[in-house]
C-alpha cells in the first residue's frame, strides 16, 4: 500500500513539474491500476470494467457490508466515489460536499468541503439537485457546482485551487455532471435543456481555471468550432450546418445540453460525447433538424474542433437527450478489428459507430416495445442514410399542437437515462440499465423566459401494454444489436453498472438493492437492501489486499420525481387511484455510501 | 402534525358552519360560470365543475395540462409530489386561493440543516401566470379527490372569451 501511496505522490510531483500532458498520463497510468478508481467510468474507454475477481460469481453470496457512510444530504445521489491512493472522495447532490475519507485510517474524514451556493439555483436544477461526482488529475478534486462553477480543490486539504464560472444559473444553466480530466485540461458540460439553454462543452486549464475553448450545440460555425473538415457520415457538414437547421434565432435558446458523460481516445486524441433535446420540447414551436442536438460528437480536446458528428435524432419530439455515455471498445466485426464506440440512446436504439470516423455499423432497439421509429435507414446511397423512419402515429410534430399522442414508447425518460452502462472484454457483452416505460405526449405553445421552465408538454408515463414492470437489466451485443439475456426489474433500472474480470456484473435498483448477477446468464447471484433507492453507480477497489464494492443510495433524480408516487394508470376510470407500485412505498429520502467485502 | 392540523381544521369548518366539504378555499361548489368558462364558488374563489359524466371545466382540463408541463417536474405527477417536492394534492386541503396565487409568483424557501426546499418565483412566466387560476382549479378538484389520477376524457370547449384573454395575456410583457 505504501507503494501505490508513494507512486501516486511521484506522479502528482511529476505532474506538477513538468505541466501539460503528464497530468494526463498520471490518471491514465492509474486506471491501469484496478485497486484505484480514479474516474466516474473507471476509464477513458468508459467501459466500467474492473481487473480486480477477489469477489467472483461463485463467492459473491457471501458478500457483506464491511462499512456504511451517511453523506448528511437527503437528495438524489448520483455517480460514485473515487478511490485514489488511500484516499476515497465522496461527493454529494446541492449543497455538493465533498468529503476525503481515509481507508487507511477508519475510513475517518480528513478534510469536508461545503461551497456557498445561492440557494435559488435549486429549482432551476430540473429533475433534482444531483451530482454525478468529481474527476482527479494533478493533486487537484474537480467538482461541477450546481451553480454551475467549476471548482479544482487541492486534494490532500480541501483548499480551493480555482473557480472558473460555466454558466449563468440566473439564465437556467446549472451542473450536474462530472468533469474529465483529458491532458492538460479539464473538460465540463452544463444542464439547462428545459431552461432554453444555449449549451456547451468547455474545456479549462488544470492549471489555473483559465478558459482553454467553448464548443456551443448549436449555432454559427465560430461557436460549434467546426471547421471544413468537420464531417457527419463521411460528408463535410458544410458552411452553417447548425444555423440551417432553425427557424431565425431559435437556436440561441436551442438547448442541446451536455449533461452526460464524456469519454476519451488517447491513441485518436478525440474526446466523445452528446448533446440533448432542444428547447422547448414542442416541436411545432421549433421547424427544422435542429441541428446539432441529439447528436455525438468527437472533438479535438486541445482545440475543441469537432471532427466528426451524428445527429441521432434530428428534430426531436420526445425528448430523447442524447447524452448517455459512449463506450470505447476495440472489436473485431467479420474479422476485422475495428475501434468501436457503442451508445444506449434515450430514443431505444442502441448504436455502433467506427469511432474514427463516425461510420454508422449498428442501430437497433434494445428494448423491443420501442415503437415511435420502425428503425434507421443503413443505405449509404439513401437521402436519408442514417436518420431514424418516424412511425407518424407517433410523431407529437405531426399530431400537431394540442394532441394527445398516446402510447409512444419509450417516455421522455428514454430507454436509458444517464445511468452508464458497462463492457466486459471477458463476455464480449454490454450490461445495460434500461427503463421499460411508455407515455402520452401532448405539445402545446409555449413563451419564452429567461431563467424560467420552457417546456410546452404535458405527459403522463406507464409501463408497455400487457406489462408490469418498468425497467430491465439487459446483457447487449453490439456487433449485432441483439439482447442476449434480460432479467425484469419492478422500476426503471436508475444505476450505473459495474462488470468485473470475476464473472460478476453489479447495478442497484430505485427500491435500494444492490445485485449481483451472473455476466453469462444474468442470474441473480446476490442481492442487498441500501437504505435508500439507488441512483448512483457502482464502484470497486481494493485496499489491503482485499476488494470492495461500493455504491451511493439516496432515491430523486428524476426517477424520484417521476415514480415516487408511481406512474398514471391510463386505463383507470374515474375515482381509481393509480395503478402501478409507488417508489415511496419502497423507499425514503437519504444519502449513504454502503462498501461491501467478502467475510474474513 | 400534518394529519392532527388536518383533523383539527375539518373539525372546526364543520362545528363552524356544517359545510359539508370544504378545502383550503372553503367550500368548492360552484354557484357562477363566467363567459371564460370560469366557475367560482360562494366565496368568490376559482372551482371546478365536473358533470356526473366525467366532462369538466374547460379550467380543470387546462390546468392539467400546464400542470403537467411546469409544474410536475418538482411536485410529480397529478400533483402526486415526489422526492423532490410537496404533493400539491395535500397542499391545496389547507392552503386558500390567495396563498396559492402569492406562493406561485413569489416563490418560496424552505432551507435549513434538514431540508432545501425552494421554489423559483413565477411571476414573469407567462406560462404559468396566464394559466394561475387553471392550475388552481386542477389542484382543487385533485385536492378534494373530485378528479383522479387521469387526463379528464371529457371537457367543456374552449370558450372565444378564454381564446381571447389568453392570446393577450401570452402576448402581453411580463
Amino acid at each position: 500500500m505504501r507503494k501505490v501511496l508513494l507512486a501516486t505522490g511521484l506522479g502528482a510531483m511529476a505532474a506538477m513539474a513538468a505541466g501539460s500532458a503528464v497530468a494526463n498520463d498520471e490518471v491514465h497510468r492509474m486506471t491501469q491500476n484496478p485497486a484505484e478508481w480514479v474516474m466516474q467510468a473507471g476509464d477513458y474507454a468508459n467501459t466500467r470494467y474492473s481487473k480486480l475477481k477477489q469477489i467472483n460469481a461463485s463467492n459473491v453470496g457471501k458478500l457483506q457490508v464491511a462499512w456504511t457512510f451517511s453523506t448528511g444530504v437527503l437528495r438524489g445521489h448520483e455517480g460514485g466515489p473515487l478511490i485514489v491512493g488511500n484516499t476515497m472522495y465522496v461527493h454529494t447532490p446541492f449543497p455538493n460536499k465533498v468529503y476525503a475519507l481515509d481507508l487507511s485510517n477508519e475510513n475517518k474524514i480528513i478534510w469536508m468541503y461545503e461551497p456557498k451556493q445561492d440557494p435559488n439555483v435549486i429549482p432551476v436544477m430540473c429533475c433534482d439537485t444531483v451530482n454525478r461526482g468529481l474527476a482527479y488529475a494533478d493533486g487537484k478534486i474537480f467538482l461541477h457546482q450546481a451553480d454551475d462553477k467549476l471548482v479544482a480543490l487541492n486534494s490532500k486539504n480541501g483548499n480551493v485551487e480555482w473557480t472558473a464560472v460555466n454558466g449563468d444559473p440566473s439564465k437556467g444553466q446549472t451542473g450536474t455532471s462530472a468533469p474529465l480530466v483529458v491532458k492538460d485540461k479539464v473538460l465540463v458540460g452544463t444542464s439547462g435543456g428545459e431552461f432554453g439553454v444555449q449549451c456547451s462543452m468547455t474545456a479549462y486549464n488544470i492549471k489555473d481555471g483559465k478558459q482553454a475553448w467553448k464548443a456551443y450545440s448549436e449555432g454559427p460555425d465560430d461557436q460549434l468550432l467546426f471547421d471544413d473538415k468537420t464531417t457527419s457520415l463521411g460528408k463535410p457538414v458544410g458552411k452553417d450546418s447548425s444555423l440551417k437547421t432553425w427557424e431565425g434565432d431559435q437556436w440561441k435558446i436551442g438547448g442541446g445540453c451536455t449533461w452526460g458523460w464524456i469519454a476519451y481516445d488517447p491513441s485518436l486524441d478525440l474526446v466523445y460525447y452528446g448533446s440533448g433535446n432542444p428547447s422547448t420540447w414542442n416541436p411545432k414551436q421549433r421547424p427544422g433538424d435542429n441541428k446539432w442536438s441529439m447528436t455525438i460528437f468527437a472533438r479535438n480536446p486541445e482545440t475543441g474542433v469537432a471532427k466528426w458528428v451524428y445527429q441521432m435524432t434530428p428534430h426531436d419530439e420526445w425528448d430523447y437527450d442524447g447524452v448517455n455515455e459512449m463506450i470505447l471498445t476495440d472489436q473485431s466485426i467479420d474479422g476485422k478489428p475495428r475501434k468501436l464506440l457503442t451508445h444506449f440512446d434515450r430514443n431505444g436504439l442502441g448504436y455502433t459507430l467506427d469511432r474514427t470516423n463516425g461510420e454508422l455499423l449498428v442501430a437497433q432497439k434494445y428494448d423491443p416495445k420501442v415503437n415511435w421509429t420502425s428503425g434507421v435507414d443503413m443505405n449509404k446511397s439513401s437521402p436519408t442514410y442514417g436518420r431514424p423512419k418516424v412511425v407518424d402515429e407517433y410523431s407529437t410534430d405531426k399530431q400537431g399542437e394540442d394532441h394527445n399522442n398516446k402510447g409512444i414508447c419509450p417516455a421522455a425518460l428514454g430507454s436509458k437515462d444517464e445511468q452508464p452502462a458497462a463492457y466486459s472484454p471477458d463476455t464480449g457483452l454490454f450490461y445495460v440499465p434500461t427503463n421499460h416505460v411508455c407515455m402520452d405526449y401532448e405539445p402545446f405553445k409555449v413563451s419564452y423566459t429567461a431563467g424560467q421552465p420552457y417546456v410546452g408538454a404535458t405527459l403522463s408515463m406507464y409501463p408497455p401494454p400487457g406489462d408490469t414492470n418498468m425497467g430491465n437489466f439487459i446483457a447487449w451485443d453490439n456487433k449485432t444489436g441483439k439482447i442476449v439475456w434480460s432479467d425484469k426489474e419492478q422500476f426503471s433500472v436508475w444505476s450505473g453498472a459495474l462488470a468485473t474480470a470475476g464473472g460478476v456484473v453489479f447495478y442497484g435498483t430505485l427500491e435500494g438493492y444492490l445485485k449481483a448477477v451472473d455476466a453469462k446468464t444474468g442470474k441473480e447471484l446476490y442481492k442487498f437492501k441500501t437504505p435508500s433507492g439507488i441512483i448512483g453507480n457502482v464502484t470497486t477497489y481494493e485496499h489491503n489486499g482485499k476488494q470492495y464494492i461500493a455504491i451511493l443510495s439516496g432515491v430523486g433524480g428524476w426517477a424520484g420525481i417521476g415514480l415516487a408516487a408511481g406512474l398514471t394508470d391510463p386505463t383507470a376510470g374515474l375515482g381509481a387511484v393509480g395503478g402501478y407500485a409507488a417508489l415511496s412505498n419502497y423507499t425514503a429520502l437519504g444519502g449513504t455510501l454502503t462498501v461491501f467485502a467478502l467475510p474474513q | 402534525m400534518r394529519i392532527i392540523c388536518l383533523l383539527t381544521a375539518a373539525a372546526m369548518l364543520f362545528a363552524a358552519g356544517g359545510i359539508a366539504f370544504a378545502d383550503g378555499s372553503g367550500d368548492p361548489a360552484s354557484v357562477k360560470k363566467t363567459d371564460q368558462g370560469e366557475y367560482f364558488d360562494k366565496q368568490g374563489n376559482p372551482t371546478y365543475k365536473i358533470q356526473p359524466d366525467g366532462t369538466v371545466d374547460w379550467y380543470t382540463y387546462s390546468g392539467y395540462r400546464r400542470y403537467h408541463s411546469t409544474c410536475h417536474v418538482c411536485h410529480g405527477p397529478d400533483g402526486m409530489g415526489s422526492s423532490y417536492a410537496p404533493a400539491l394534492k395535500n397542499s391545496l386541503n389547507t392552503m386558500s386561493y390567495g396563498e396559492f396565487l402569492s406562493i406561485v409568483a413569489s416563490g418560496r424557501k424552505n432551507v435549513s440543516t434538514s431540508q432545501d426546499n425552494v421554489m423559483p418565483a413565477f411571476g414573469n412566466n407567462p406560462n404559468v401566470t396566464c394559466y394561475l387560476d387553471d392550475i388552481f382549479v386542477y389542484l382543487r378538484a385533485r385536492s378534494d379527490d373530485a378528479l383522479a389520477r387521469v387526463r379528464p376524457a371529457k371537457h367543456e370547449d374552449k370558450t372565444p372569451a378564454y381564446v381571447k384573454a389568453e392570446d393577450s395575456c401570452m402576448a402581453a410583457k411580463h
